[in-house]
This record gives C-alpha cells, structure tokens and sequence, in this order.
C-alpha cells in the first residue's frame, strides 16, 4: 500500500469543525485552500476565526491562497501521541509560513526528511485522512 | 516595572509526596489531601488556619468548581480561592498570586496546591474541543512532545546547537537525582552518551530528554501572619520578585519561534528583586524537555542567544558547582507529576534556602530563580526567592 492509500485508512482523530470554521473544511474537500484576509488592516489570518487578532476587527472575509509555503521548523514523529498514526510512523510534521504571511502545522509529505532545510519551498496536498480531507504540504521543486 | 514592595509574606510551608511510576488506589484528589497535610505539619499550623486556597485544573476528576471540590474534602472554609491554569508555570504563578491576594488583605494564610495520579494504562486524551485541536493534532500533533521537538530542531537549525550539548542537561539532571533518593532517578544516572542512544522519541528529542510521567502531589504555604511565621522551625524563604508572560497555545501559532515568554518573565522577576541572575545561589529552571532549559539559560542572559552548549562547557551545575541547576535532579530525574513537576523547582529552591537539603545543600545558599513554563513554551512565569537563612 503507498502512503497515501496508509493515509486514507487510518483510524486517526479529524478536525473539531465549529460553524465559523465550516467554510476551510468545506474547502479543503472540494480543492480549495481558504484563509481569512481582515477588511479593516488588511492582514491576513489563519486559522479562521470571528475576530482579526491583530486589529480586532470582525470583519474577517474568506480569500484563497496560493497554497504556497516555507518551512519554518520540522519534526519527525517516531511515537505518536496518539496510537492511530503509529501505521505511517515516523512522519515529518512541520510549521510552515503560508505565502500570505500567517504560520501552520501541518504534516510533510516527503520521502526524505532528513533532506529538509529551513526556508524549503512547499505547495499544499489535499489528503484523504479517515474520510476528511486536510491540507498536508509538498515539497515544490518549481520554487527552490 | 519598579521594585517590588517587600511583602510581609513568607513561604512557611512544604509538602511533597514521593514520586511513582504508577499510582494504585488513589485519586486527584487523595493526593491533594495528603500534599496539603504534609505542608500543614512543616509549616506547624492547625487546618482552621489556612484561610486561602488555590488549585489547579483538574482534566479528568474536577473540571469545573475545582476550589470548591477541595475545600470540601479538606473540609476548609477559604476566604480566597481560585484556580490558576499556566500548564508547567502553574506553580510559579500560585505563589505569587498568593502574596498578592494576601497583601491585597483578602487572606492570610494561602495554601496553593497540586496533585496528579498516573494509572498504568490510562493515558487520559484531551476533551479539548479548541482551535488547537482542530488545527493541530488532524494533522498527526497529538501530545507535547511533537511541539518541542519543533521548537528544538528550530534552535538546532537558527544556532547550530548540536545533539551532544542538549543531552549533557539529561546528563546533569540525572546526576543531580543521584543526590535525591525521592527522585524517580535515583541510582540511574545516564551519561551523555546514554541519552545520545536512547530511542528518538520525536527527532531530534530522544527519550531521556523527555519527562517520565508520575503521580505525586506537591503543597506550599505561604502567610503573612507574624505569629505563624515566628512559629515556624524553619526560616521563611520570600518572594523577592515575580514575572509572567503569555504568548500563545499552540506552537504554530508563536509570535516568534526564538524569543520566548520567558525572556520576557526572567528579567521582570530579576528586576522587581533588584537583583541579577548571577547573584543566583540555585537556577531551578522548569525541565519538561532538555531543550526547554537549553532556552532558559538563554532568556536568562547567563549567555548570548543560541550558545548555551559553548557556555555549558566552562561550567559545572551540581550542588557544589559553579552555577548549582535543579539540585533535586529537575523533573527530567525527579519526575513530573503533572502540574505538581513545575512545583517540585519551587520545593527545592525553599529546601535550598533554609539550608535544609542535606547532602546535597549549596553552602550559602541565599538566592534562587525559579522558573515555570507550560504548553509549547506559551505560559511563563518566573521567581525570585530569598532565604534569611
């Protein structure tokens, strides 16, 4: 089986999907990455929440986002904290900085980690994850 | 900031209960109970004496109405209770919470108490319903050990701080314990290459740089009343200066992946003692990961970002070492129950202080810094305390 159809398999807690952070999940299973872009500063927010932290401002309107990244800081999980994982162990996870400037965790689908470097160019990848699909991220060449 | 005005209160009581790998026949709040006596008994006072209670959270038995379910079962009537949630900082943040709601005249004597069981096989999850469990653990991020090893391959990669300078605080920290037969490391030290070879846990954290889980439970007084204070058989050990800081919860989230709370916390504790961090006699630094005191060493401006390893090298942190660090063994030898692990660097800085820690006492001890962190280097808080003794 190839990481993807491991992925697809797992038994493995989703999202906790509130009514303000509905649209992103929608998006994500029907191929859109979504952030959140402030009216009053401008200033773009991930995750999607009511208020700008940065402005306090409510009125946060959903944008796409180009689903390009950098890598701030990996890991790899050799031990899950939680057991479901433990079939695609060990895994890199990585904080990344979107291109619209906010940051995320997310997991890292590549072959060798121990090849990554801070600042790598990264695209995202919709992944099907116990029937939810979330934005892992890629490497992409096209960027280095 | 500005000086901080001398309290009239005084640390004048310790309770800690050994640590153990498993708890058996015990709840929360059972330990409480007992960590909450044994400080009675050190402090010499009577129940009906303690008019202040502050507790932690409580994930599994009490999540809510936590004063309340203690005060109960203790049968206590307090004046002043509350909670304080700082993860690992809870400790830190208690105590001076304490003086201040004492000098606000609210209470007089506070107890300030934490407590943990550890069942074999129960690994309690989260009932976390927030932002970080949404964002975070659907993307394979359960528990804290991914986080810090995020935040240690940062400094790794920022500073070029190597895997043998990381495991040489293990190293101490297990040596240390060796001086503390209540520690949960005790006749089990590990040199630098023990820790290079245990198994990597989450790259680059390898296992003896993490904590070891255990119950136990850990209780300090704190009053202001002359005539308890004059009682007491030990020396009272102050507050001298407290610092705080809150930047985030999840590590994603971090305004900045290299400038810590506590760098902010540090200072402000040193400041308002009117003291530097070379004046120091104990530095009983939070440990829940070896790259965690890395940090602190750091945000205390014992050395310039990024070289601690370089700084390390010129220096020796046993008892009777040059920068005496987590005499007790810190939670990576003792143990961590828990919240009550963060408690447990407040314990020995008092023992320290009063001149109690027997074999392992520091000669003159008159200072210590505490610090307390907790989620993903999110919650800081800092002490300055000071014995008479």
């Amino acid at each position: 089986m190839n990481l993807i159809e491991k992925l697809r398999h797992l038994d493995v807690p989703g999202p906790t999907i509130t009514s303000v952070t509905k649209p992103f999940w929608e998006g994500v299973a029907s191929g859109e990455f979504l952030i959140q872009k402030c009216g009053e500063c401008d200033k773009n927010v991930f995750y999607p929440r009511t208020h700008c932290p940065h402005c306090w401002s409510n009125r946060l309107e959903w944008t796409p986002a180009s689903g390009k990244a950098r890598l701030k800081t990996y890991s790899v999980v050799h031990h899950p904290g939680h057991p479901g994982w433990q079939d695609v162990a060990p895994y890199p996870l990585g904080i990344i900085e979107l291109e619209e400037g906010p940051s995320m965790l997310t997991q890292l689908l590549v072959d060798s980690p121990e090849d990554l470097k801070m600042g790598d160019a990264l695209h995202v990848k919709f992944v099907e994850v116990n029937e939810i699909w979330r934005p892992f991220f890629e490497r992409d060449s096209s960027r280095d | 900031m500005r000086k901080r005005q001398r309290s009239e209160a005084a640390i004048v009581g310790i309770g800690e209960l050994k640590p153990v790998r498993y708890t058996e026949g015990a709840t929360t709040l059972s330990l409480i109970a007992e960590s909450v006596r044994l400080a009675a008994i050190d402090a010499g006072i009577s129940k009906d004496e303690i008019d202040g209670l502050l507790v932690g959270p409580q994930v599994g038995e009490t999540p809510q109405h936590v004063p309340a379910t203690v005060s109960e079962y203790l049968g206590l009537s307090p004046r002043m209770s509350n909670v304080v949630d700082l993860g690992g900082a809870t400790g830190a943040g208690m105590l001076w919470r304490a003086q201040a709601y004492i000098d606000a005249g609210m209470c007089e004597t506070v107890v300030c108490v934490l407590a943990n069981i550890n069942e074999k096989g129960k690994t309690p999850r989260s009932p976390n319903r927030n932002p970080i469990r949404e964002f975070d653990v659907p993307f394979g991020a359960s528990g804290a050990n991914t986080s810090y090893a995020l935040l240690k391959k940062r400094h790794m990669e920022e500073y070029g701080s190597t895997q043998e300078q990381f495991a040489l605080i293990a190293h101490w920290a297990r040596k240390n314990a060796q001086l503390n037969p209540d520690a949960v490391f005790y006749r089990q030290p590990a040199s630098v290459e023990d820790v290079l070879n245990s198994p990597l846990i989450v790259d680059p954290l390898h296992l003896f740089e993490i904590v070891m889980p255990v119950g136990g439970g850990t209780a300090v007084i704190v009053s202001s009343k002359k005539e308890i204070i004059n009682r007491h058989k030990h020396s009272p050990v102050y507050i001298l200066g407290a610092g705080e800081k809150v930047t985030h919860r999840a590590v994603s989230q971090a305004p900045s992946l290299e400038k810590a709370p506590l760098s902010f916390a540090i200072p402000h504790a040193l400041e308002q003692a009117g003291l530097h961090v070379e004046d120091m006699n104990l530095l009983s630094l939070y440990d829940c990961y070896t790259s965690v005191v890395a940090q602190t060493i750091e945000n205390a401006r014992l050395c310039e970002p990024g070289q601690f390893g370089e700084w390390m090298k010129h220096h020796s942190f046993g008892f009777d070492g040059d920068y005496p660090l987590n005499t007790h063994g810190g939670q990576l030898g003792f143990g961590q129950a828990d919240l009550a692990g963060g408690m447990s660097h407040i314990i020995e800085a008092v023992r320290q202080l009063r001149h109690e820690a027997n074999s392992r006492q520091i000669k003159d001890a008159k200072y210590a810094l505490v610090t307390g962190n907790g989620a993903t280097l999110s919650e800081a808080a800092a002490l300055v305390l000071g014995g008479e003794a």
